[in-house]
């Protein structure tokens, strides 16, 4: 079984198309769409790397972000942030939180796959 | 008479303004410093050639002696210059005003324009920063894009995808394409309706106090039945503004409640202005009295009469301004005027007597008081509110009245231990 990748996000469509291309690469991918329970997920199976986007119901990528880099569990876990919001404040909150890299939507899908790659083979 | 009542009046304030005495302003024009003395309290006409002698020797025009100049324009004005950090004469705007009345009217109206226009781009810049529907807008169509472009990556992709997985992401691209076309159209749609946002909240205590300063913000209709709708139907304001006076007419039919108009002018009659005699009297808060006597009839012979209410942080909620009193909406109002220190010292009253730079040095008198408004709930902060009354010209100013301004920018007190910025060239 490949590296697990958890995927949290809430738009189907988006849940598909990134499942489906991390999959061929070979990548064992698991999703979660609800905020407020995302931190319940993660701890439960910690992941070797974490897709988180920002705006989820519930409860904030940021928050959640903020969450994983204070648990002990969790806080190695690197992270990629999908966003539609690609502010500069928003960038600098996500590096303050300790983000690993910050992607901005539209993404290409080879620049996900390229990165997730990097990540896991680091 | 009124003309002659103030041209000596306003001789006697030239004439303070450059440091002259009486007895020498009388020497240079032939007449004794007694004649000027009734001039100047305005029990001796004035007019000819002696206006023009005292005129030339003051440095004044001598129509701004005899004309005057409407306060209400040199307010405006003078805050023109201070809002637009202009390098203007500012000693100099009465005589511009007194010389150019039109021009100088139409100086006003500009900087209340652009007053305006920068109080709508600030509405629009927080729309576009904050609206929650305008995000929410925004994301469901970059979500769309979003997964369009991945679907379509996918299916164009020179890896073979066998043809499950083609209609599966052919159908998904379809069904995000519809929910792109629709949120564009809501997108658009909500774009296209600035002018109920421009409805803010900003624009529209401006808007009510516009409409309030028709009638000197007495509100007829409410003194005898309590029908608010009547008088919200004849103001004819957008959705928020009506928010607003909806709010003003609560809080005006509690204050007509507790001070019925004919009762409260009889004992004004009887007590004078004096705000703690007739709280005492009606056994009713300060607070009331200071807005109650801010919303006389203004068609009765009550001297004008200005209202602060401001909240916690300092910020003006309502403003009822009247001839000579200067203090602008936006932030940046002296931080010396009593309305600001009650906040500080809630439920004492403050009675002080200021006065204005320059124009003579104008007095008004000033009440002021901080009130905790009742909390509906446990372990909540008190809402705290300030409001202050102003009198200008009053009867019996103290000796030594306390130095306000109108803002910084435009103060000539350099010596001010609270002035946060430098104050223009000029001033």
């Amino acid at each position: 079984m490949g590296k697990r990748v958890l995927l949290i996000e809430d738009e189907p469509n988006i849940i598909e198309a990134i499942s489906f291309i991390l999959s061929r690469d070979g990548w064992t991918v698991h999703t979660h769409e609800d905020g407020s329970t995302a931190m319940d997920k993660i701890v439960a199976m910690p992941p070797d790397m974490i897709i988180l986007d920002v705006m989820l119901p519930g409860r904030s990528g940021f928050d959640i972000l903020r969450d994983l880099r204070a648990h002990a569990q969790t806080k190695e876990i690197p992270v990629m942030m999908l966003t539609a919001r690609g502010q500069d404040k928003d960038r600098e909150l996500a590096e303050r939180l300790g983000v690993n890299h910050f992607m901005t939507k539209p993404f290409s899908n080879t620049e996900v796959r390229d990165y997730v790659r990097s990540f896991m083979e680091a | 008479m009124a003309t002659q009542r103030l041209a000596g009046s306003r001789i006697r304030e030239k004439r303070l303004d450059r440091g002259l005495r009486q007895a020498t302003v009388a020497e240079t024009v032939g007449i004794s410093p007694s004649y000027l003395n009734l001039i100047e309290h305005n029990r001796r006409r004035i007019g000819g050639k002696l206006l023009t002698d005292i005129a030339r020797v003051l440095e004044v025009d001598p129509a701004l002696l005899t004309d005057g100049v409407d306060r209400e324009v040199l307010d405006q004005m003078r805050n023109a210059a201070a809002v637009l950090s202009a390098e203007v004469e500012l000693s100099r705007t009465e005589e511009m005003a007194a010389r150019y009345p039109g021009w100088s009217a139409l100086i006003a109206a500009q900087a209340r324009r652009i007053e305006a226009l920068q109080a709508q781009v600030q509405v629009l810049s927080d729309r576009i920063s904050f609206d929650p529907q305008l995000a929410q807008s925004l994301h469901e169509v970059i979500s769309a894009v979003t997964a369009i472009r991945s679907s379509a990556s996918i299916l164009v992709s020179p890896e073979k995808l066998d043809e499950d997985w083609q209609r599966r992401f052919h159908q998904n691209i379809h069904d995000d394409s519809v929910r792109l076309a629709s949120s564009s159209e809501a997108l658009i749609a909500y774009l296209e309706a600035p002018q109920d946002i421009l409805e803010g909240a900003g624009t529209a205590v401006e808007q009510v106090e516009a409409f309030l300063s028709q009638t000197g913000f007495h509100l007829a209709a409410l003194e005898q039945s309590a029908k608010p709708e009547a008088v919200l139907a004849s103001a004819g304001l957008g959705e928020a503004a009506a928010g607003v006076l909806q709010d003003y007419m609560t809080q005006y039919i509690r204050d007509v409640a507790a001070l019925p108009l004919d009762d409260f002018q009889t004992a004004i009659s009887r007590h004078g202005y004096d705000p703690a005699g007739l709280a005492q009297s009606f056994a009713v808060p300060l607070a009331t009295v200071l807005r109650r006597l801010a919303t006389l009839p203004p068609e009765s012979d009550h001297p004008p009469m200005g209202l602060v209410i401001c909240d916690a942080a300092g910020a003006i909620r309502l403003i009822k301004q009247v001839p000579g009193f200067a203090m602008p909406r936006a932030g940046g109002a002296c931080p010396l005027w009593p309305v600001f220190a009650a906040l500080a010292r809630p439920e004492q009253p403050l009675r002080y007597d200021v006065t204005m730079p320059g124009q003579g040095g104008t007095r008004m008198l000033c009440y002021a008081i901080g009130t905790a408004l009742p909390a509906a709930r446990f372990d909540v902060p008190p809402t705290i509110q300030s409001t202050m009354l102003v009198m200008t010209d009053p009867d019996s100013p103290s000796a030594e009245p306390v130095p306000v301004g109108v803002t910084c920018r435009i103060c000539p007190r350099n010596d001010c231990k609270s002035r946060r910025e430098p104050a223009m060239t000029g001033v």
